[in-house]
């Protein structure tokens, strides 16, 4: 996960991008006809300073590799953490700090 | 349609919205439950959780017109011109599952939103928001060309 959080006038840009297969579950494996299982991010967590600013729940059509850019309230020198987790339970997290 | 799954379907979507009335699905410290209901509706009204409600102005909706890879297609919601938006989120009304994200504010959330999104064939993309126990819209329609001619 990549993440660039850059505050200007009180707001901070959140841009993140995930390495994410983001399978809907409805795509089939040309070779064998077998449909590919559901595996996506169903959940990011934007964390400022401990308190969770927003919550955003995914479905499989986002897509692949998603790009999520969200906007929060908060000054350089801020902490935010960023949280997700995908429909098989995998998860991951990782802590920036604002400029 | 099976009675079955139907029934089913139902029972989930009002749970959600029961859920959503409760004030549980505002967004929380710990990962909580993923709305499975109107992630999985096949509508926009099922996907809404009760219909798209009025259109905005004060909506901004960012989308191509044309879309060239139907896989990859950025959309940009704003809403920072409304107060007292509790959450945002983007459909496609084309697919299977019209809802592709959600995104529920909190105290330091802003009303902005933008990812990219699947889309398997022309239709509308719609911005959907809710501000003060109320939903506001705003749709445009996007062309996906398979080939990437333009046409």
């Amino acid at each position: 996960m990549r993440v660039k959080a850059k505050a200007k006038g009180g707001v901070v840009d959140v841009k993140c991008l995930f390495k994410h297969p983001m399978e809907t579950g409805s795509r089939k494996d040309k070779k064998t006809g077998q449909k590919i299982p559901a595996h996506f991010i169903q959940e990011i967590l934007f964390e400022k300073n401990g308190k969770a600013a927003v919550t955003a729940y995914l479905n499989g059509s986002v897509s692949t590799n998603p790009l999520v850019h969200v906007k929060v309230k908060g000054n350089a020198g801020d902490t935010l953490k960023i949280s997700w987790k995908d429909n098989k339970g995998e998860s991951g997290a990782e802590e920036v700090t604002v400029r | 349609m099976k009675r079955r799954t139907f029934l089913r379907g139902t029972l989930a979507s009002s749970a959600i919205m029961t859920a959503m009335g409760a004030g549980l699905l505002a967004p929380r410290t710990v990962l909580a439950a993923w709305p499975e209901g109107i992630m999985t509706a096949k509508d926009v009204a099922g996907a809404t959780g009760g219909g798209a409600g009025e259109a905005s102005a004060s909506i901004k909706l960012d989308v191509p017109s044309i879309a060239e890879n139907g896989a990859v297609v950025p959309v940009k919601v704003d809403a920072t011109a409304m107060s007292g938006v509790e959450s945002v989120s983007i459909l496609v009304d084309s697919n299977g599952s019209p809802l592709a994200a959600t995104f529920v504010l909190g105290a330091d959330g802003v009303a902005f939103a933008s990812t990219r999104c699947k889309v398997g064939k022309s239709g509308n993309m719609v911005g959907v928001v809710k501000a003060g126990g109320k939903t506001y819209h705003a749709s445009k329609e996007v062309k996906v060309t398979v080939g990437g001619c333009g046409g």
